[in-house]
């Protein structure tokens, strides 16, 4: 795909990915390569400073601080991850229905995603946690609910768009299955754009979901988070704020791969952004 | 004009109407019953399903939904939201005060984007690809990247608590507006001024500019004349902006123990008390869809092109 072969092609985006493949990947394993147990509570070592056998120092109850980072990935990263796959492809059945059978099924559709988006995500998100309870899974659930329809806005718009291309009439015409003109023809197109608004999507949510988690709303303790590493590390904010580097720098890293990645996955949707006058880096 | 302004208007009727039942029905899906919460927070010291009973009947829980529903409609549209559950007082007299504690947060904060925006736009455009131009995009990148109450936390060290020159929260005078300004616009700012240097940067290469050059203007009146053009697109960027602010205030409003409406909702959510966010999702809900269409239509005011496309 020429999406691909354009980002292999810029060293910023690459590296933006790898560095996101990465971490994830550590996520993944975290119980492999994390060095201790992430919810082990070692009192002798509260605030020590980092060591060789804690690369990080320790915590307020002397757990280990990188094993928490490690572990974090996993709800600060992944778990937002799989929310983001689940509502883009939400989003995507939507958005093709609208978009692609166009009618009075669009119409709904379209009507029911006016009323979605006209509600902040914080407000829902509150709302929701509000009825079901504190809990990571709840605000995910609630991110979900309400992103899919800000992807079948935007997926519609580009079925419109590739819908009224030569080759997918002339498909139209010869009497191709609508499942293979949209599977073959469409889709593959939409892919692109899916891409480059997801990526983008990715680096608001894990701000926002941090900071629900920061409030107290998101993950329950004593499991790790870096939202709710760094709402432990303000109550001591004054006595140790070194607590306070690892999780910020952790959250701030994978959010500027996001908006590099998604910087670059644009330019190499529209190479004509590339050009000097209208970078948009 | 009148059209567009009249059929914006009519689209967002039902959508208000809309958003005041998804309100309700959210509620409804609640786990707990509603009944039981308002007698624990009495503390009556044994809830039986008689008493729960006669609860629901006081609150008129037991009627149908959809008379509930309005009944809850009409009563909100006289900004009568009910009783909150745990301090059992008048939601609005809790829920209002807090409502203008945000708003005031959130223009003080557009009006802080509005200037820093084209100020470091105009500058970055003028200076393009110079050293002030990659420091401001490298400075402002990061910021973006940074979570608001990462970033409260820090201001709150260094000046309040470091160099001891503003308060650390608290709503008292202008200078506790500050710190939670600042934060909250940061981001914004790191956003709407690639706006703004991009498209100043895109009338940089109009004709009239090199016309203007040519005619032997200053510099200084030719990024005036630029700057006047570009500002369409801030308008729009920052009416935008508005109910985006307002809809995201909570984290920054609990760092800074903001007495607003973030505040309020998160207490309301650990006492499960309905009814205060009940009444603050509707109100920030429509507060965004009026604000939305505020700039919808300010945008069509300064894009003819926008109006005839439905």
């Amino acid at each position: 795909m020429r999406l691909i072969r354009n980002l292999v092609r810029d060293k910023l985006g690459i590296t933006s990915l790898l560095f996101l493949v990465l971490v994830m990947l550590m996520g993944v394993f975290a119980p492999i390569i994390a060095p201790h147990d992430p919810l082990a509570i070692n009192m002798p070592l509260r605030y020590a400073s980092p060591s060789w056998e804690h690369l990080l120092g320790n915590d307020h109850l002397g757990r280990d601080v990188l094993s928490r980072i490690l572990y974090g990935i996993r709800a600060s990263v992944l778990w937002i991850f799989l929310a983001l796959i689940i509502s883009v492809c939400i989003g995507t059945v939507m958005g093709f229905i609208a978009g692609y059978y166009r009618g009075i099924v669009d119409s709904i559709i379209m009507r029911i995603c006016d009323v979605m988006l006209s509600f902040p995500v914080y407000v829902i998100t509150i709302a929701i946690v509000g009825i079901l309870g504190v809990g990571l899974e709840n605000i995910l659930f609630a991110f979900v609910l309400m992103k899919w329809a800000w992807f079948a806005r935007i997926i519609r718009t580009s079925v419109l768009q590739y819908i009224e291309m030569e080759y997918v009439k002339y498909a139209r015409t010869i009497g191709l299955s609508h499942r293979s003109i949209i599977l073959r023809h469409i889709l593959p197109l939409t892919f692109s754009d899916i891409a480059v608004v997801a990526s983008s999507s990715m680096s608001s949510m894990i701000l926002q979901i941090s900071g629900l988690s920061f409030l107290g709303l998101g993950i329950k303790a004593p499991n790790a988070e870096w939202g709710m590493m760094l709402s432990e590390a303000r109550e001591v904010m004054f006595t140790r704020p070194e607590l306070m580097i690892a999780p910020g720098v952790a959250i701030i890293s994978v959010v500027i791969g996001f908006n590099f990645l998604s910087d670059s996955l644009q330019v190499a949707l529209n190479p004509e952004l590339r050009q000097p006058s209208k970078i948009i880096e | 004009m009148g059209a567009y302004i009249a059929r914006r208007i009519l689209i967002t009727l039902p959508l208000l109407l809309a958003v005041s039942f998804l309100t309700f029905l959210l509620i409804s899906f609640s786990p707990v019953e509603p009944a039981e919460v308002i007698l624990r927070a009495q503390e009556v010291p044994l809830i039986t399903d008689e008493l729960i009973e006669r609860t629901n009947e006081e609150l008129g829980l037991d009627k149908p939904f959809i008379i509930q529903y309005f009944h809850w409609l009409i009563s909100s549209l006289q900004l009568d939201f009910g009783n909150s559950y745990v301090k059992n007082e008048p939601v609005w007299n809790l829920v209002g005060p807090a409502f203008i504690n945000t708003f005031k947060l959130t223009v003080a904060s557009t009006i802080v984007i509005i200037i820093f925006s084209v100020l470091i736009g105009v500058i970055c455009a003028v200076n393009e690809r110079k050293m002030v131009d990659r420091w401001m995009r490298t400075i402002l990148f990061v910021f973006t990247a940074t979570p608001s109450y990462l970033l409260g936390a820090v201001c709150i060290y260094l000046f309040s608590v470091k160099l001891d020159l503003l308060p650390t929260s608290g709503m008292e005078g202008v200078e506790s507006y500050i710190l939670p300004v600042l934060v909250t616009s940061l981001g914004y700012i790191g956003i709407y001024f690639r706006n703004i240097r991009s498209a100043m940067i895109n009338n940089l290469n109009e004709d009239y500019v090199l016309y203007g050059r040519a005619s032997g203007l200053s510099e200084y009146t030719i990024t005036w004349h630029i700057l006047r053009n570009s500002l369409q697109v801030a308008v729009s960027i920052f009416c935008m902006a508005i109910p985006l602010i307002l809809g995201g205030t909570v984290v920054i409003e609990n760092v800074f123990a903001w007495p607003g409406l973030g505040s309020l909702s998160i207490g309301a959510i650990l006492n499960r008390d309905f009814p205060i966010i009940q009444a603050y999702v509707l109100i920030v809900a429509v507060a965004f869809v009026i604000f939305n269409m505020i700039s919808d239509i300010l945008n069509a005011m300064l894009n003819p092109r926008i109006r005839n496309d439905s």
